[in-house]
């Protein structure tokens, strides 16, 4: 194998030697490469496939903007798809492969793609085909699109790696560490504002690392580069991110950085975060991020060997890495000349330089000229010979007619292309600055300034590199000034022997050849031509969206960095528009693609989401109890003994609750404190309940509606005081109902003197509940009387509980005699302990949420967001005895009198007993007047609850039925797959109707 | 990620820790019940949801706590004041 | 010319030269009979239906943008029907039965692949209400099943079932008929068949004004391509329906929030099926292209500015991220934002307004693509006959005061 790798210079380090793999084949390079560089200097052009002819391709680019060479990079769980070649920076043992072809990148069966007669795989051919019959699309000919389709292929094991974030916050964050960035970031680091510099390369200089022929201050270009990141790393107030991408501009100066922090390294720190994802807040921001060289659009401009001319010159010059032996340089730019002189200096043969343009004068062509490299003007170059590799193109000459007439063949091995310059204005568009296009060099600059922004250097327009220094100096000088820093001021650095790259062409290259025959590619990836797009115009797709979505021009993973212009120019053309009249695709983050485990950070497993986890937790835990999740919270769903199942655990503790005793942690219960001289009004205005007259001590089961009528939350409310109440709430209600509450308290009742304070986390609530709950408490206890004549039923006391403070409840969730002790959060864990050993005495059993929710059903009692889903009424539920009727309003009354909110037919609370005493319902399930009901007819309602109720010894279910609690004895159905099941309407509650086990 | 000046706290302070309230300046009627079924569905639902400056509650919410009102521009998300509740919708240029 | 494999080798074999233009761009007429205003895929179904079905040929879209370039082009392309109500049920599976035909009908292949929606349940909270969806679409003659999580991995296998996770999966709903559709395909398909039965798509035209005669009807539209006159106007506007409504004097019930959506980088296909979760807010599907498509709830505030928080959608992909450990190595390509009309009720609006000759179908939320066949043909009969189709007749602006809400959001909590 012939070695491209020069014989001195570029930025590698050749004292040590890096071994790769790619496609199996070990291969070397040098510290400082990339994968492409140390391809092209092992003679490797051949790198990937396109997407949907499978044409073999090389890199076109050395930069982000590659649409060509793609690689999957790493092994197991550290594969990464769809790198491109010209950013992955070797290292000792890479293992990279390429994609989308099979059996091998040099055999593609896939090929066979463009072989198909030319125009049938034209744009939108799958619009027009594949239709019948109706299914085919899904179960023949989708499957093989889908499996043709797609470019790498996804890691098959999780990821090992973690990911991190990072705020940061500076007056002045530059993009881009070129000659322009560069100088920015010196002139506002100098001037003492608190500078962010970041670009996506290991090294700062952006270009200048490529150029051989531009001195600084006197010094080469990169020299320079190397001394401004010398000074930059010493100054305190600046932070230097390399290998750091700014992909994305939001609302008010807010940036999103990424950078990879171990990608480069052979055998990463398993400590260290793979990569950070950095949210930046600047006052200013220079935006410096260069501009992108345009390929010329000809025929086979898509064979490995066939790159930018700009490419060319950065693997020559930074990389020490020949791209060919013998050239052929296309241009329409004086950018052309210097990869040409660069070139020749680097020992390539020039073939022969071909400029477009009819005359050529300037410092580019002297030089030429000058180094005797053979020039022809008003040529163009109208095809590519060889597949796997150029081998040689065709040239033209352009007729004064406009016409292209044949000149011949060259032989070359490198073909470089130099159409002129594309700004890369995506940051100032993301930004919201309106790009203006600048009609005498056919280019879309940055208009007015965006918000604190400052495009400077290529992306701006200029592309001369005495004007971004110029440029550069001047916005971090203006930068640093707007926030107040303005210390040091910054010299302009002097510039020699750059060539400007004056000139440019977008749009189709004129050739003489059978268009039918031939592909001109704009859109390399994603295989689009001049004449898809052609098509597409004539098609009726006029907006430049339309031909985009139409043609998939620019929808590939380089997002039409190279592409976009190209195309718009052909879709002008042939609409007989100015590029301008033609509009322009919105730029959208990210600039470059970003990796899901970057935005994740350490967002993941148990750092997903917060948990809460009750003061009984651990107990629970240590006594084998399941958890379910309820909102963030675990909470103890129930406790099996060994080989116990959930059904017979729940029954067991159901019984003993009946029976005896069942200890239950209610601390997720949502808790807040009213407090103040008009809480009782405030009370009044917020719940459907009549407040005013609850005496101190006593307590009260509160309903909560939203303004629409519609039952919100609801809880047992104690009054502590003539201006304080303990408000309980659901578990999942308790964020949502604070603020409700601070909403009407401070915007609809400001006159209202009441303090909320959320006291969720600050109680701990442990419910003790059965026949022996207050023998179980009364020896803990001290200060309260639990005589039933002294604390009856729905009151609330204050005392100590194992000498620690309490707060009392006399209350029952489960028609038991029952106590709900709360105490400061931090004695939860102790009072609970104790409250066990007290209980055990009396058979008490630890329950979980499963038997709660039994043992009310049994009871009746509801639960919102079980028997409630935002559309049911107090009526509904038959609440109405918790409406206060004297109130002239509370919030949500007046919706309670829409013609609409008290209808006979409104599905009511009812319950259901089934036919047959074993069958439970199932959650969910609707409910109809017959057996077989009629498809297409509504049903009457739902099942909202159902279970096995241990104390009845048969099955129970609540319900949603329209008109219910007129049917209350009508047999109903419930339609099941296997067959419909039998219910009777009845009452809503099983047990105890009278209430009489709470009054003991 | 907005950043929002809380009239209180009179600072500028990232979007995550506020919570948007709706439109700014419904007021609840004084007697709801006195409200016809239309003027109460105006109340309750209709918005004016315009493309441009939108006058809305924010809440400090990891914060002060404070409900405010901001007028900002709905395309450019562009915060042009920030006001205490209670004040009156400044006039403001668009 | 019709399309077919036939039409596509001829066409290829003459350089693809003699495709003529998909559809008209003609200038407006001083008068029609009817103009709907907005060529997003519902509009353009609506002009559609309302020639196809009823005959009225001297109509026209205006469009301000370029058709389709609303929601239709920006949605993540879920279309399923298995909503609570009857009402939605109705409309839903109205589109379906649509969908189900819909590339022949209008000979434009749109790429609806059934592949199956999964709805992914976390806690017994979502066992319920999926439960309680499966029963009742099992009623209407909706597809949707009960899967157990062992099932529901087999019907996708990166999901991840480990029950460790911070928030396990515990079942799946899944409806195999749903699953997705080329969006750009939809409303390019309608354009072109409401154009060659005679509909005017006007694009590059913003209604400036709508001009109301004595009696408060309808009489023209004000544009910026000059007045048009007409008696029937039919608003579907999406995020900008308060906009355009204002115009009437009508205030809508609706407010506009970004909604954000984000494509990978293309893959070989690991993803056979629509995945939702609505409990830790994401959803994802694989594109033909190979592209995962995710999307999540809407941004917490209202804007038109058709972009979206970065925290949105880094807490967007935290969710894939749990659900598919596998894509944490895959990398976001592009991230963009709709503005979506949202109702209290999360139900859509569809029927008369309180001024004469005045129509609207709007208020779809995040949910609007799947229903684009459906919705276009209910609402083509509401404006074509002045009276709403029997589908769409409880979706009226009306039940806001009669407080006869079709509450999707409050049942499920989920309106992709």
């Amino acid at each position: 194998m012939t070695s491209f790798r020069t014989a001195q210079g570029g930025r590698i380090d050749r004292a040590r030697t890096l071994r790769f793999t790619f496609d199996g084949q070990s291969y070397t390079g040098h510290p400082g490469d990339t994968l492409a560089s140390a391809l092209i200097a092992n003679g490797v052009h051949l790198m990937g496939r396109s997407f949907k002819y499978h044409r073999p391709r090389g890199p076109i680019a050395a930069g982000a903007e590659e649409p060509n060479a793609l690689v999957g990079v790493g092994r197991g769980g550290r594969y990464t798809p769809n790198l491109r070649a010209t950013q992955v920076e070797l290292y000792d043992g890479l293992v990279a492969e390429s994609q989308n072809r099979w059996p091998s990148l040099a055999m593609d069966v896939g090929e066979v793609n463009d072989l198909v007669p030319a125009g049938v795989f034209a744009s939108g051919f799958y619009y027009k085909t594949f239709m019948n019959p109706p299914s085919a699309w899904k179960d023949l000919y989708e499957p093989i699109i889908r499996r043709a389709a797609g470019l790498g292929k996804a890691p098959e094991q999780p990821d090992p790696d973690h990911y991190s974030h990072r705020y940061a916050f500076c007056d002045v964050l530059v993009v881009g560490a070129g000659a322009a960035g560069l100088s920015a970031a010196l002139a506002a680091g100098r001037a003492g504002a608190r500078v962010i510099l970041a670009d996506e390369q290991p090294d700062l200089g952006g270009s200048l690392l490529s150029d051989a022929s531009a001195t600084i201050d006197g010094l080469p270009a990169a020299e320079w580069a190397a001394k401004a990141a010398a000074e930059l790393a010493g100054l305190a107030n600046v932070t230097v991110l390399t290998r750091t991408q700014c992909f994305g501009a939001y609302a008010q100066n807010f940036f999103g950085l990424a950078q990879r922090l171990t990608d480069h390294m052979p055998v990463p720190d398993p400590k260290a975060a793979r990569e950070r994802l950095w949210k930046v807040r600047t006052r200013e921001v220079v935006l410096a991020t260069g501009a992108i060289e345009r390929p010329l659009v000809f025929p086979e401009n898509d064979r490995p060997g066939v790159m930018l001319a700009s490419a060319a010159r950065t693997y020559l010059n930074r990389f020490g890495a020949k791209p060919g032996a013998r050239a052929v340089i296309f241009t329409a730019c004086d950018s052309g000349y210097g990869a040409a002189v660069d070139l020749a200096r680097g020992g390539v043969e020039i073939a022969a330089i071909v400029d477009m343009r009819s005359e050529a004068n300037g410092p580019g062509i002297d030089a030429a000229r000058a180094a005797n490299l053979p020039v022809r003007t008003g040529a163009v170059v109208t095809g590519v010979k060889g597949r796997l590799r150029a081998t040689g193109v065709e040239v033209g000459t352009i007729a004064s007619n406009g016409l292209v007439n044949p000149a011949g063949q060259l032989s070359c091995d490198l073909v470089l292309m130099a159409g002129g310059w594309t700004p890369s204005v995506h940051l100032y568009s993301q930004m919201r600055g309106k790009v203006r296009f600048d009609a005498e060099r056919q280019i879309y600059v940055p208009g007015d300034r965006a918000s604190n922004e400052h495009s400077v250097g290529a992306c701006g327009g200029s592309f001369g590199l005495a004007d971004a220094l110029a440029q550069g100096v001047a916005a971090g000088t203006a930068a640093a000034k707007a926030c107040g820093k303005g210390a040091t001021e910054t010299a302009v650095p002097g510039v020699a022997g750059e060539i400007l790259p004056r000139g440019g062409y977008q749009g189709a290259v004129p050739h003489h050849r059978d268009v039918r025959k031939v592909k001109a590619f704009v859109d390399f990836q994603n295989d689009v031509t001049a004449k898809d797009i052609k098509l597409a115009v004539r098609e009726g797709f006029r907006s430049i969206e339309h031909v985009k979505r139409y043609t998939t021009t620019g929808m590939a993973t380089d997002q039409g960095k190279t592409s976009n212009m190209n195309g718009l120019a052909i879709a002008a053309e042939t609409m007989g528009k100015a590029i301008p009249e033609v509009g322009l695709t919105t730029f959208r983050p990210p600039y470059t693609p970003v990796t899901f485990g970057t935005f994740a950070g350490h967002s993941r497993g148990d750092l997903f989401d917060p948990i809460r986890r009750t003061p009984s937790h651990a107990w629970a835990q240590a006594r084998g109890a399941a958890f379910e999740d309820v909102g963030m919270w675990k909470r103890a769903w129930y406790f099996p003994k060994p080989g116990e199942t959930m059904h017979a655990a729940v029954e067991r503790e159901c019984k003993a609750v009946r029976a005896s005793v069942g200890l239950f942690d209610a601390s997720t219960l949502g808790k807040i404190e009213v407090v103040g001289p008009d809480a009782a009004e405030f009370m009044n205005r917020l719940y459907t309940n009549p407040w005013t007259k609850l005496e101190p001590g006593r307590c009260r089961y509160g309903l909560m509606l939203n303004e629409a009528g519609f039952v919100m939350d609801d809880g047992v409310i104690g009054r502590l005081a003539p201006d304080r109440f303990h408000v309980t709430t659901t578990t999942g209600g308790a964020p949502r109902v604070l603020a409700h509450m601070e909403d009407y308290l401070q915007t609809e009742f400001p006159e209202l003197k009441v303090w909320l304070t959320s006291t969720t986390e600050q109680w701990a609530v442990i419910a003790v509940q059965g026949p022996k709950a207050r023998e179980v408490i009364a020896p803990l206890v001290e200060g309260i009387d639990l005589s039933p004549a002294a604390m009856p039923h729905m009151s609330v006391r204050l005392g100590t509980i194992c000498g620690v403070p309490t707060r009392l409840f006399r209350v029952s969730f489960t028609g038991e005699l029952g106590f709900e002790i709360n105490v400061p959060a931090e004695h939860g864990p102790a009072v609970w302990e104790a409250v066990w050993k007290a209980g055990e005495a009396h058979g008490m059993v630890p329950y979980g949420t499963e038997t709660m929710h039994v043992l009310r059903a049994e009871k009746g009692y509801i639960i919102v967001g079980q028997e409630t889903d935002g559309t049911v009424t107090p009526n509904d539920l038959g609440l109405d005895w918790a409406i206060g009727k004297a109130k002239p309003d509370f919030v949500g009354k007046r919706s309670l009198a829409r013609p609409d909110m008290a209808k006979p037919d409104r599905k009511q609370l009812v319950g259901l007993m089934t036919s047959d005493a074993g069958v439970v319902l199932e959650e969910g399930a609707q409910i109809t007047a017959e057996a077989a009901p009629v498809q297409g007819r509504p049903a009457l309602g739902h099942v909202t609850s159902a279970y096995a109720s241990p104390t009845l010894g048969r099955s129970i279910a609540m319900a949603l039925v329209s008109g219910g609690r007129a049917r209350i004895g009508e047999t109903l159905y419930v339609p099941m797959p296997s067959g419909a099941i039998a219910v009777t309407v009845t009452e809503p509650i099983f047990f105890d109707k009278a209430g009489s086990r709470l009054d003991v | 990620m907005l950043l929002i000046r809380c009239p209180y706290c009179e600072m500028d302070r990232p979007e995550l820790e506020f919570r948007y309230g709706g439109e700014a300046h419904v007021a609840r009627p004084v007697n709801p019940m006195a409200e016809s079924d239309e003027s109460w569905a105006e109340f309750l639902y209709m918005r004016t949801n315009p493309k441009g400056l939108h006058a809305e509650r924010w809440r400090h919410t990891s914060g002060c706590g404070r409900f405010f009102n901001a007028i900002r521009h709905t395309v450019t998300d562009r915060f042009v004041v920030t006001y205490k509740a209670g004040e009156p919708r400044p006039e403001v240029k668009p | 010319m019709r399309f077919g494999f036939i039409n596509l080798l001829r066409q290829a074999f003459a350089g693809n030269e003699g495709w003529p233009e998909q559809w008209r761009s003609p200038e407006p007429k001083a008068a029609y009979d009817a103009v709907i205003v907005g060529a997003g895929g519902h509009g353009l179904a609506t002009a559609y239906y309302m020639a196809k079905e009823h005959g009225l040929r001297n109509i026209a879209v205006v469009e301000r943008g370029w058709l389709g370039g609303g929601n239709t082009g920006r949605n993540t392309t879920i279309i399923r029907s298995n909503y609570l109500w009857e009402e939605s049920q109705g409309l839903y599976e109205h589109a379906m039965k649509l969908w189900e035909g819909l590339s022949q009908d209008f000979d434009y292949n749109v790429m609806y692949s059934p592949r199956g929606v999964m709805m992914l349940a976390h806690n017994i909270h979502d066992v319920q209400v999926f439960k309680r969806h499966v029963h009742a679409n099992r009623l209407q003659g909706i597809d949707n099943e009960w899967l157990t999580t062992e099932q529901a991995k087999a019907f996708c296998p990166i999901l991840n079932t480990d029950p460790r996770i911070r928030y396990p999966i515990i079942g799946a709903a899944l409806q195999r008929r749903g699953g997705v559709a080329r969006h750009d395909a939809v409303a390019w398909g309608y354009a072109r068949a409401a154009s060659a039965l005679g509909v005017d798509i006007i694009q590059n035209c913003e209604v400036t004004a709508i001009r109301r005669g004595a009696d408060g009807a309808v009489e023209a539209l004000e544009t910026s391509r000059g007045t048009i006159r007409t008696k029937k106007i039919g608003v579907v506007a999406a995020g900008h329906t308060s906009v355009v409504m204002g115009m009437a004097g009508v205030r809508m019930p609706l407010e506009s929030y970004p909604l954000q959506a984000l494509v990978s980088e293309p893959i070989k296909p690991i993803m056979p099926c629509v995945v939702m979760s609505n409990t830790i807010h994401a959803y994802m599907s694989q594109s033909d292209k190979g592209e995962l498509v995710i999307g999540a709830g809407t941004d917490a505030y209202t804007s038109y500015s058709q972009t979206g928080g970065l925290h949105i959608a880094s807490h967007t992909l935290d969710a894939i991220c749990e659900l598919f450990p596998v894509v944490r190595r895959m990398r976001m390509l592009r991230n963009w934002g709709g503005i979506v009309d949202v109702t209290p009720d999360r139900s859509p609006i569809i029927g008369k307004t309180p001024v004469p000759g005045l129509f609207v179908n709007c208020g779809w939320g995040t949910g609007g693509f799947k229903a684009t066949p459906g919705s276009g043909h209910v609402f083509a009969h509401t404006v074509a006959t002045g009276e709403p189709h029997p589908i769409n007749a409880g979706f009226t602006l009306d039940r806001f005061r009669t407080g006869r809400l079709i509450d999707e959001a409050a049942a499920a909590a989920v309106a992709h």
